[in-house]
């Protein structure tokens, strides 16, 4: 693991002077305190690290932290988190957010730094309500689902987010659940890691308007076999081993292993490969097939604030610093005496 | 008529000398006139003469050909005396297609110049344009001195061995017709000849076919007996420097550039293009060298938004746009203000509301910008009063964000960001700097603690050691900065955050009055409307009337003198490009029944237009 170069910074080093406000039981408190655990591993100092927010209850987030941070506007948190990335590269910026917040309001903001490869980490709590405007359906509300603003249900198909950020061109996928600290700090931890835009679904139940919305994959006496940990060079396997997954025509197949034995071969996860195989995996949900948690996709690709800072090394080599009284004088002029 | 080709000896032509000529070219948008009109007026620039431009284009790209939707026009008044608009009505209009003709005759004045284009009034461009009869043929052209010239064919037969083919030599007239003003202004032809090789740099034998048109109108001035006479406008006695011309969004962006110098910061804008604004832009763009970057988001509130992003991180975030991006930013502008972060945005109004005008000017968005967000979100207004004032106003904008730590609005509008006048370049040694202070004393700090001054809070940048803090938009502590609903506080902090920014008016120069100290009537204005006005006023002064003006630059907070001077004069007037924005502010403010003359057609106003209905308020 990393190596931790600063003064022995702990947890509590992260954590805020503010009482923390989520509803009891509020699968957040997990991923506040797995985030809290896993900065000082990350060896960077506490003042070099932001969090910015939009709106929802994931957003208080960065209340909590004791870090810099901005709590912004209802899905605005990519866009302004891309102007200070860009802006003082020397940051580690995180983007904390919801289904509602990332996906509806802020969806354009979203894609766009995703495509970008900003070097964010943006952390997308979902968990398939509104909850601070007090359960409405959200973009990743299954369809049917009856809330408040739709009492005989959602006519609107939901949002894969997966799919979402693969199609938007995202360099690291994943995705876990606040149901499994363990797996959740191991995919916090290489979020942190990743160079460029990395995106982060945590499967986070509401307790108050959408309660146990994952819990029958997610709870733990069953996830084992209903979820499958992608691990890259890994087997696609679950249940024990006794259950599989390999592409067949683009689509997941299902594998006993169990009775067909050796005739059936798992893939073997590659994070690497062709973005359709993260689709096809990212296509898996239950009951037909097991819930994929892991990593779908981790790859290099230039990084906004390296490309930004190669052209400007380049523009200055070519045309020297600048020089304003120069500028102000290119060009025709004249002068009266 | 027929021209006379005779080449010589050709009897000496009189010179006659003017001391102001407004020229309008007009055309098709594929004609190049915005481009024959810069040039003229850069030539014109370099010759010594004081101008403004208004350039007037169709916010279609490419109009149906020979459509009047399809026109483009490009005026200029260049002086040997103090310019201060583009020119009431041009005296002299060429007109390059029959569409050109009808849209732009009514602006001529009688007996004025007129040149047309005849190879392009053919039938089918006629009834295209609407014309029953050929004007050139029905005599309703007899108001004016009209020169029928086929710059057309003229052009082909100029260009026939040149190799090009029909369509680059119909693009190259538009030479021949700037080769032909070049003459009858006594223009040298050089510095075209020159700029044509660069521009056409890249294919030589386009820039050798445009010189051939230009010498050709050139020559055909000199050689054709149809102009009889030469005009000369002498250098204009401008105060000693150096100039260049200059449109606003040329200066603003330069401002910006200048603002990063003076500032110590880096300028980061976050923009989405949106016409008239987009040529910021494009010319920051271009200056990478210098601590600048821009980033062209994915809409304006992203626009913004990174801007702020970029403020949190310790620089200065600016956003440039028009209209309809504010009205996308100005949920942002308010967490800047509640977050008292600094932030520019530069507003280069457009005719509106929605897509409105896009390509025409209007002063609509004065009242957006003081009032247009939810909640008590007081931020200060500012406006440039001409091209040139672009830049200096920019300054006074970043300034005022910085010593105040708040998002401050900075108007302009499409005729001054596209139009051009000759600009007395600053000594940068001269300018001032502010730089900003950033705390990074962890002892005792307090995110909303405030300097006793300016009311401001300290700037920390993120990496500063022991003074990481949160801000956001809920309402804050007045001096933790941790969340708070308690009802007192959010009172104190509402008026906290509107006594910073009333208490800027502490260091707003004194206004100054352009005419008596009191008297009949004051003409009370605000950004673009300067040259017309204080023009207008000079005329009605030298016609012996008790007139008075004063321009605003800060619009919010206004000016402290200004109630008191407002006082002074019986009459108050206030011209303005909208129904009466300011004079609402005004009336509001200072219990004065303000008069308004309001003009909401896209353009400018006229100084003539100014003087008949600034008189009717005197009578």
């Amino acid at each position: 693991m990393t190596e931790v170069v600063q003064a022995k910074l702990t947890r509590k080093d992260f954590q805020s002077d503010q009482e923390v406000r989520w509803c009891p039981g509020c699968g957040d408190y997990v991923i506040l305190a797995q985030v809290q655990k896993l900065m000082p591993e990350l060896g960077i100092a506490k003042e070099n690290i932001a969090f910015v927010s939009g709106i929802g209850c994931s957003s208080r987030f960065p209340y909590y932290m004791n870090t810099y941070g901005f709590h912004t506007i209802h899905g605005r948190a990519p866009a302004i988190a891309t102007g200070l990335k860009a802006s003082r590269p020397d940051l580690q910026v995180w983007v904390v957010t919801g289904d509602g917040d990332a996906l509806s309001i802020g969806g354009n903001h979203f894609i766009h730094a995703l495509r970008r490869n900003v070097d964010l980490k943006i952390l997308l709590f979902n968990n398939r309500i509104y909850g601070l405007t007090k359960g409405q359906a959200s973009p990743t509300s299954e369809l049917g689902k009856k809330a408040k603003s739709t009492p005989y249900g959602t006519i609107d198909a939901p949002f894969n987010p997966i799919h979402l950020a693969l199609g938007a061109g995202a360099t690291f996928v994943g995705r876990t659940s606040d149901n499994d600290p363990v797996h959740l700090m191991e995919m916090l931890r290489r979020t942190a890691q990743h160079k460029g835009s990395a995106f982060l679904e945590i499967l986070q139940n509401c307790v108050v308007f959408n309660d146990a919305t994952f819990e029958s994959f997610t709870a733990k006496e069953v996830r084992d076999s209903k979820q499958i940990y992608m691990q890259h060079g890994k087997p696609l396997t679950y249940a024990g081993g006794t259950k599989g997954l390999r592409l067949t025509d683009g689509h997941a197949e299902l594998l006993d292993l169990a009775t067909n034995g050796k005739a059936a071969t798992p893939m073997t996860w590659n994070e690497q490969a062709d973005v359709s195989a993260a689709f096809a995996l990212a296509s898996c949900h239950t009951p037909d097939y097991p819930e994929p948690v892991g990593v779908f996709r981790a790859v290099d690709r230039p990084v906004h604030h390296m490309l930004q800072e190669e052209q400007g090394v380049a523009v200055r080599t070519k045309l020297g610093a600048g020089n304003l009284s120069k500028l102000l004088r290119a060009g025709d002029t004249w002068t009266i005496s | 008529m027929e021209p006379s080709t005779t080449k010589s000896p050709l009897p000496p032509r009189k010179s006659r000398e003017v001391s102001a000529v407004t020229i309008r070219f007009c055309g098709d948008s594929g004609d190049g006139m915005q481009f024959t009109g810069s040039e003229f007026t850069r030539i014109s620039a370099l010759a010594g003469n004081d101008l403004q431009t208004l350039p007037d284009f169709p916010a279609e790209i490419r109009a149906p050909v020979g459509t009047l939707a399809g026109v483009s026009g490009f005026q200029v008044q260049f002086s040997s005396a103090p310019v201060f608009t583009p020119g009431d009505a041009p005296e002299v209009l060429v007109a390059m297609n029959p569409a050109a003709l009808k849209s732009n005759l009514s602006d001529l004045v009688r007996g004025g110049t007129l040149i047309m284009n005849t190879g392009a009034f053919t039938q089918q461009n006629l009834d295209k344009a609407g014309y029953k009869s050929n004007p050139l043929e029905d005599g309703s052209l007899s108001a004016y001195r009209v020169h029928s010239i086929d710059i057309s064919k003229l052009t082909t037969t100029a260009l026939a061995e040149t190799g090009l083919s029909a369509r680059e030599v119909g693009r190259a007239k538009n030479m021949f017709a700037l080769g032909m003003m070049l003459w009858m202004y006594s223009r040298p032809m050089e510095p075209t000849v020159k700029f044509l090789e660069q521009k056409f740099g890249k294919t030589p034998e386009i820039a050798a076919g445009n010189v051939k048109a230009l010498k050709a109108g050139y020559y055909y001035g000199e050689t054709a007996e149809i102009f009889s006479e030469t005009i000369h406008v002498a250098p204009a006695a401008l105060p000693p420097g150096t100039y260049r011309s200059i449109s606003g969004n040329e200066s603003t962006a330069l401002g910006l550039v200048a603002v990063s110098e003076l500032s110590g910061l880096k300028v980061f804008l976050g923009t989405y293009p949106i016409t008239p604004a987009s040529d910021i832009l494009h010319e920051l763009s271009k200056h990478r060298n210098f601590n600048v970057f821009t980033f062209q988001a994915e809409d304006e509130i992203a626009a913004v938004g990174a801007a702020l992003g970029a403020a949190f991180g310790g620089n200065l975030g600016v956003t440039t746009t028009s209209g309809p991006g504010v009205a996308l930013m100005q949920e942002t502008i308010g967490l800047a203000l509640t977050v008292e972060l600094p932030l520019l945005v530069i507003n280069v109004q457009r005719g509106g509301p929605s897509t409105g005008l896009p390509t025409k000017t209007e002063q609509a968005d004065l009242l957006q910008a003081i009032c247009g967000r939810n909640g008590e979100a007081p931020v200060p207004v500012l406006a440039a009063s001409g091209p040139a004032d672009c830049f200096e106003a920019v300054l006074e904008a970043a300034r005022l964000a910085i010593r105040y730590m708040t998002p401050v609005i900075l108007l302009t509008d499409g005729f001054i960001a596209n139009g051009q006048e000759p600009w007395m370049l600053p000594e940068v040694e001269k300018l001032a700097r502010f730089e900003p202070k950033f705390r990074t004393d962890p002892k005792d700090y307090k995110v909303y603690l405030r300097d006793p001054k300016t009311m401001a809070r300290a700037w920390v940048r993120p990496g500063t050691p022991g003074l990481e803090h949160r801000i956001g938009g809920l309402e804050k502590d007045s001096l933790s900065g941790n969340v708070s609903y308690d009802p007192e506080n959010h009172e104190t902090m509402v008026k906290t955050r509107a006594a910073k920014v009333a208490g800027i008016a502490d260091e707003i120069p004194k206004l100054s009055v352009l005419g008596p100290a009191k008297g009949d009537l004051l003409v009370l204005g605000w950004g673009s409307t300067c040259g017309a006005i204080q023009q207008a006023v000079q005329q009605l002064q030298a016609k012996g009337h008790s007139v008075a003006a004063v321009h605003l630059r800060h619009l919010n907070p206004l000016p402290k003198d200004l109630g008191e001077i407002l006082k002074r004069y019986k009459k108050v007037v206030i011209p303005e490009l909208n129904l009466g924005q300011l004079q609402m502010l005004v009336r509001a403010r200072y219990l004065v029944d303000a008069q308004g003359i309001h003009k909401i057609q896209g353009k400018p106003f006229r100084v003539s237009e100014l003087v008949h209905a600034l008189e009717a308020h005197l009578s």
